[in-house]
Protein backbone atom coordinates (compact mmCIF):
# COMPACT_ATOMS: atom_id res chain seq x y z
CA UNK A 1 0.00 0.00 0.00
CA UNK A 2 2.47 2.15 0.95
CA UNK A 3 5.41 2.68 -1.34
CA UNK A 4 9.21 3.43 -0.60
CA UNK A 5 8.85 7.05 -1.42
CA UNK A 6 5.57 7.08 0.61
CA UNK A 7 7.61 6.27 3.91
CA UNK A 8 9.83 8.73 3.15
CA UNK A 9 6.95 11.74 2.48
CA UNK A 10 5.51 10.23 6.32
CA UNK A 11 9.29 11.22 7.54
CA UNK A 12 8.86 14.59 5.41
CA UNK A 13 5.88 15.17 6.73
CA UNK A 14 7.02 14.14 10.85
CA UNK A 15 10.29 15.89 10.41
CA UNK A 16 8.24 19.77 9.33
CA UNK A 17 5.93 19.18 11.98
CA UNK A 18 8.18 18.54 14.65
CA UNK A 19 10.13 21.43 13.81
CA UNK A 20 7.09 23.83 13.49
CA UNK A 21 5.62 22.70 16.84
CA UNK A 22 9.24 23.67 18.04
CA UNK A 23 9.15 26.44 16.66
CA UNK A 24 5.13 27.26 18.18
CA UNK A 25 5.90 25.99 21.60
CA UNK A 26 9.33 28.54 21.82
CA UNK A 27 7.24 31.16 20.45
CA UNK A 28 4.61 30.21 22.62
CA UNK A 29 6.72 30.30 25.95
CA UNK A 30 9.54 32.39 25.53
CA UNK A 31 9.93 36.43 26.56
CA UNK A 32 10.18 38.57 23.62
CA UNK A 33 11.56 42.29 24.85
CA UNK A 34 13.28 43.18 21.89
CA UNK A 35 15.33 46.40 22.04
CA UNK A 36 18.20 48.16 20.29
CA UNK A 37 21.48 47.35 22.37
CA UNK A 38 19.73 43.52 22.18
CA UNK A 39 19.09 43.12 18.64
CA UNK A 40 22.72 44.49 17.93
CA UNK A 41 25.00 42.47 16.20
CA UNK A 42 27.45 40.38 18.22
CA UNK A 43 31.12 41.75 18.14
CA UNK A 44 32.51 40.10 21.36
CA UNK A 45 30.96 43.55 23.27
CA UNK A 46 32.67 45.72 21.38
CA UNK A 47 29.79 48.04 19.38
CA UNK A 48 29.57 46.41 15.80
CA UNK A 49 31.94 48.59 13.31
CA UNK A 50 31.64 48.45 9.26
CA UNK A 51 29.45 46.41 6.99
CA UNK A 52 29.33 42.63 7.57
CA UNK A 53 30.23 42.00 3.24
CA UNK A 54 33.46 41.78 2.96
CA UNK A 55 35.70 41.31 -0.25
CA UNK A 56 37.18 38.19 -0.42
CA UNK A 57 40.82 38.25 -2.46
CA UNK A 58 40.23 36.66 -5.93
CA UNK A 59 43.03 33.84 -5.38
CA UNK A 60 40.31 32.04 -3.04
CA UNK A 61 38.47 31.83 -6.25
CA UNK A 62 41.58 29.71 -8.18
CA UNK A 63 42.50 27.62 -5.20
CA UNK A 64 38.19 27.07 -4.39
CA UNK A 65 38.12 25.73 -8.23
CA UNK A 66 41.13 23.15 -7.90
CA UNK A 67 39.92 22.27 -4.62
CA UNK A 68 36.76 21.20 -6.55
CA UNK A 69 37.72 19.55 -9.53
CA UNK A 70 40.25 17.15 -7.12
CA UNK A 71 37.51 16.95 -4.62
CA UNK A 72 35.01 15.67 -7.98
CA UNK A 73 38.39 13.09 -8.63
CA UNK A 74 38.21 11.59 -5.14
CA UNK A 75 34.07 11.21 -5.16
CA UNK A 76 34.55 9.06 -8.36
CA UNK A 77 37.00 6.99 -7.20
CA UNK A 78 35.22 5.92 -4.30
CA UNK A 79 32.65 4.39 -6.04
CA UNK A 80 35.42 2.97 -8.76
CA UNK A 81 37.56 1.37 -6.13
CA UNK A 82 34.22 -0.42 -4.75
CA UNK A 83 33.70 -2.25 -7.87
CA UNK A 84 37.11 -2.51 -9.22
CA UNK A 85 37.65 -6.20 -9.15
CA UNK A 86 34.26 -6.89 -10.56
CA UNK A 87 35.04 -4.59 -13.70
CA UNK A 88 38.57 -5.40 -14.42
CA UNK A 89 41.19 -3.98 -17.07
CA UNK A 90 38.11 -1.85 -18.72
CA UNK A 91 37.88 0.23 -16.16
CA UNK A 92 41.02 0.63 -14.68
CA UNK A 93 42.14 2.50 -18.32
CA UNK A 94 39.43 4.58 -18.16
CA UNK A 95 40.29 5.47 -14.78
CA UNK A 96 43.68 6.50 -15.70
CA UNK A 97 42.58 8.41 -18.63
CA UNK A 98 40.30 10.29 -16.65
CA UNK A 99 43.27 10.87 -13.95
CA UNK A 100 45.34 11.78 -17.11
CA UNK A 101 43.34 14.68 -17.88
CA UNK A 102 43.19 15.56 -14.92
CA UNK A 103 47.08 16.03 -14.14
CA UNK A 104 47.50 17.51 -17.68
CA UNK A 105 45.09 20.07 -16.00
CA UNK A 106 47.12 20.06 -12.71
CA UNK A 107 50.09 20.24 -14.45
CA UNK A 108 48.59 23.74 -16.57
CA UNK A 109 48.15 25.01 -12.74
CA UNK A 110 51.31 24.05 -11.71
CA UNK A 111 53.05 26.13 -14.83
CA UNK A 112 51.02 28.80 -14.37
CA UNK A 113 51.63 29.23 -10.90
CA UNK A 114 48.19 29.63 -9.75
CA UNK A 115 49.53 27.01 -6.68
CA UNK A 116 52.00 29.57 -5.07
CA UNK A 117 50.00 32.32 -2.59
CA UNK A 118 52.79 34.08 -2.50
CA UNK A 119 53.68 36.19 -6.47
CA UNK A 120 56.44 38.43 -5.87
CA UNK A 121 57.04 39.63 -9.31
CA UNK A 122 52.97 40.68 -10.71
CA UNK A 123 52.30 40.37 -13.96
CA UNK A 124 52.24 43.99 -15.51
CA UNK A 125 50.28 44.21 -18.77
CA UNK A 126 52.57 45.09 -21.61
CA UNK A 127 51.67 47.98 -23.79
CA UNK A 128 53.45 50.42 -26.37
CA UNK A 129 53.68 53.67 -25.79
CA UNK A 130 51.33 56.02 -27.45
CA UNK A 131 53.89 58.78 -28.12
CA UNK A 132 57.61 58.64 -28.45
CA UNK A 133 60.02 60.55 -25.59
CA UNK A 134 60.63 63.12 -28.30
CA UNK A 135 57.25 64.43 -29.44
CA UNK A 136 56.62 64.66 -25.31
CA UNK A 137 58.93 66.65 -24.18
CA UNK A 138 57.73 69.05 -27.75
CA UNK A 139 54.51 68.80 -25.93
CA UNK A 140 55.96 69.85 -22.65
CA UNK A 141 57.86 72.52 -24.16
CA UNK A 142 54.73 73.63 -25.92
CA UNK A 143 52.53 73.61 -23.41
CA UNK A 144 55.02 75.23 -20.27
CA UNK A 145 55.29 78.72 -20.76
CA UNK B 1 16.98 14.49 41.85
CA UNK B 2 15.73 15.78 39.45
CA UNK B 3 11.84 16.76 38.68
CA UNK B 4 11.10 13.38 37.24
CA UNK B 5 14.19 11.06 37.81
CA UNK B 6 12.31 8.28 40.54
CA UNK B 7 9.60 10.35 41.52
CA UNK B 8 6.78 7.92 40.30
CA UNK B 9 6.88 4.02 40.12
CA UNK B 10 4.51 2.17 38.34
CA UNK B 11 2.34 4.82 36.20
CA UNK B 12 3.25 5.95 32.45
CA UNK B 13 1.58 9.16 33.15
CA UNK B 14 2.99 12.31 34.64
CA UNK B 15 1.35 14.98 35.82
CA UNK B 16 3.10 18.66 36.23
CA UNK B 17 2.47 22.15 36.25
CA UNK B 18 3.43 23.86 33.18
CA UNK B 19 5.26 26.00 35.54
CA UNK B 20 7.65 23.33 37.19
CA UNK B 21 8.01 21.78 33.83
CA UNK B 22 9.51 24.77 32.49
CA UNK B 23 11.80 26.00 35.39
CA UNK B 24 12.85 22.14 35.35
CA UNK B 25 13.76 22.34 31.64
CA UNK B 26 15.63 25.85 32.18
CA UNK B 27 17.54 25.16 35.43
CA UNK B 28 18.59 21.84 33.50
CA UNK B 29 20.70 23.49 30.94
CA UNK B 30 22.56 26.67 32.04
CA UNK B 31 24.61 27.26 29.04
CA UNK B 32 27.02 29.68 30.32
CA UNK B 33 29.07 32.40 28.45
CA UNK B 34 32.39 31.24 27.54
CA UNK B 35 34.02 34.90 28.98
CA UNK B 36 36.67 34.78 31.67
CA UNK B 37 37.83 38.34 33.37
CA UNK B 38 40.58 37.29 35.02
CA UNK B 39 42.55 34.54 37.86
CA UNK B 40 38.88 33.40 38.20
CA UNK B 41 38.67 32.58 35.04
CA UNK B 42 41.57 30.03 35.26
CA UNK B 43 38.85 28.31 38.27
CA UNK B 44 36.17 28.99 36.23
CA UNK B 45 37.57 26.26 33.08
CA UNK B 46 39.01 23.99 35.79
CA UNK B 47 34.97 23.92 36.61
CA UNK B 48 33.80 23.43 33.51
CA UNK B 49 37.18 20.63 32.65
CA UNK B 50 36.72 16.88 33.91
CA UNK B 51 37.56 17.00 37.43
CA UNK B 52 34.83 19.21 38.51
CA UNK B 53 32.77 18.53 34.87
CA UNK B 54 30.12 21.20 34.83
CA UNK B 55 28.39 19.53 32.63
CA UNK B 56 27.04 17.10 34.75
CA UNK B 57 24.63 19.95 35.97
CA UNK B 58 23.77 21.12 32.52
CA UNK B 59 26.12 23.70 32.23
CA UNK B 60 28.61 24.01 29.34
CA UNK B 61 30.47 26.91 27.48
CA UNK B 62 29.30 28.68 24.18
CA UNK B 63 30.72 30.93 22.69
CA UNK B 64 27.98 33.83 22.03
CA UNK B 65 25.81 35.67 24.18
CA UNK B 66 22.89 34.44 21.53
CA UNK B 67 22.93 30.54 22.78
CA UNK B 68 23.82 31.24 26.63
CA UNK B 69 21.62 31.88 29.68
CA UNK B 70 23.96 32.20 32.30
CA UNK B 71 26.71 34.85 32.38
CA UNK B 72 29.43 33.97 35.08
CA UNK B 73 31.39 37.46 35.37
CA UNK B 74 34.47 35.81 36.14
CA UNK B 75 37.25 38.36 37.45
CA UNK B 76 37.92 42.03 37.51
CA UNK B 77 35.68 43.99 36.06
CA UNK B 78 37.96 47.38 35.09
CA UNK B 79 35.49 50.06 33.92
CA UNK B 80 37.01 49.55 29.98
CA UNK B 81 35.45 46.33 30.59
CA UNK B 82 32.21 47.54 32.18
CA UNK B 83 30.33 48.60 28.90
CA UNK B 84 31.48 45.84 27.24
CA UNK B 85 29.95 43.42 30.34
CA UNK B 86 26.97 45.48 30.01
CA UNK B 87 26.38 45.22 25.71
CA UNK B 88 27.05 41.54 26.13
CA UNK B 89 24.54 40.73 29.03
CA UNK B 90 21.94 43.61 26.48
CA UNK B 91 23.09 40.60 23.16
CA UNK B 92 22.28 37.62 25.71
CA UNK B 93 18.77 35.89 24.86
CA UNK B 94 15.94 35.80 27.64
CA UNK B 95 15.65 34.75 30.16
CA UNK B 96 19.49 35.07 31.42
CA UNK B 97 20.80 35.40 34.51
CA UNK B 98 24.48 36.47 35.62
CA UNK B 99 26.75 34.84 38.73
CA UNK B 100 28.86 37.52 40.04
CA UNK B 101 32.62 34.93 40.65
CA UNK B 102 34.95 36.32 42.64
CA UNK B 103 35.75 39.32 45.16
CA UNK B 104 36.36 41.63 42.53
CA UNK B 105 33.16 41.61 40.29
CA UNK B 106 30.93 41.26 43.82
CA UNK B 107 32.71 44.48 44.97
CA UNK B 108 36.14 45.10 43.78
CA UNK B 109 37.60 43.16 45.37
CA UNK B 110 41.04 44.09 46.43
CA UNK B 111 40.67 47.01 44.28
CA UNK B 112 37.74 48.29 45.94
CA UNK B 113 39.42 51.37 47.72
CA UNK B 114 42.65 52.65 45.54
CA UNK B 115 41.90 50.69 42.21
CA UNK B 116 41.21 53.65 39.97
CA UNK B 117 40.16 51.61 36.85
CA UNK B 118 38.56 48.72 38.56
CA UNK B 119 34.42 48.94 38.68
CA UNK B 120 33.47 48.48 42.38
CA UNK B 121 31.21 45.30 41.48
CA UNK B 122 29.47 43.83 38.66
CA UNK B 123 26.03 44.73 40.07
CA UNK B 124 26.49 48.31 38.77
CA UNK B 125 25.68 47.63 35.50
CA UNK B 126 24.13 44.15 35.32
CA UNK B 127 21.61 42.64 37.82
CA UNK B 128 23.31 40.09 39.52
CA UNK B 129 21.30 36.75 40.50
CA UNK B 130 24.25 34.94 42.50
CA UNK B 131 27.27 35.89 44.11
CA UNK B 132 29.97 33.67 44.81
CA UNK B 133 32.42 34.98 47.29
CA UNK B 134 35.94 33.91 47.22
CA UNK B 135 39.32 34.90 45.61
CA UNK B 136 39.22 33.17 43.60
CA UNK B 137 36.43 31.19 44.80
CA UNK B 138 37.29 27.34 44.49
CA UNK B 139 35.59 25.17 41.75
CA UNK B 140 33.28 23.94 44.42
CA UNK B 141 32.16 27.49 45.28
CA UNK B 142 31.15 28.18 41.72
CA UNK B 143 28.98 25.04 41.55
CA UNK B 144 27.53 25.67 44.64
CA UNK B 145 26.62 29.37 42.62
CA UNK B 146 25.36 27.33 40.08
CA UNK B 147 23.01 25.24 42.59
CA UNK B 148 21.86 27.97 43.89
CA UNK B 149 21.30 29.93 40.74
CA UNK B 150 18.49 26.43 39.95
CA UNK B 151 16.89 26.65 43.01
CA UNK B 152 16.23 30.36 42.29
CA UNK B 153 15.24 29.49 38.74
CA UNK B 154 12.69 26.43 40.65
CA UNK B 155 11.17 29.11 42.34
CA UNK B 156 10.45 31.24 39.24
CA UNK B 157 6.60 31.75 37.68
CA UNK B 158 5.50 32.72 34.40
CA UNK B 159 2.64 35.02 35.87
CA UNK B 160 5.48 36.72 38.28
CA UNK B 161 7.74 39.30 36.90
CA UNK B 162 11.30 38.16 37.39
CA UNK B 163 12.91 40.23 39.87
CA UNK B 164 15.73 41.26 38.68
Amino acid sequence: MLTEFGRVLIFLIIGAAFVAIGMAFAWLLRPDRPYPSKLATYECGESPLGDTRLRFNVRFYVVALIFLIFDVEIVFLFPWATVYKSLGWFAFLEMVVFLVILLVGYAYVWRKGDLDWDKPAPLVPRYERGIGVKEARAVEEETTL
Amino acid sequence: MGLLDQRFNNSNIIITTTEDLLNWARLSSLWGMQFGLACCAIEMMATGASHYDLDRFGTFFRGTPRQSDVMIVAGTVTLKMASRVKTLYDQMSEPRYVISMGSCSNCGGPYWEHGYHVLKGVDRVIPVDVYVPGCPPRPEALMEGLLKLQEKIRKESLTKKKSA
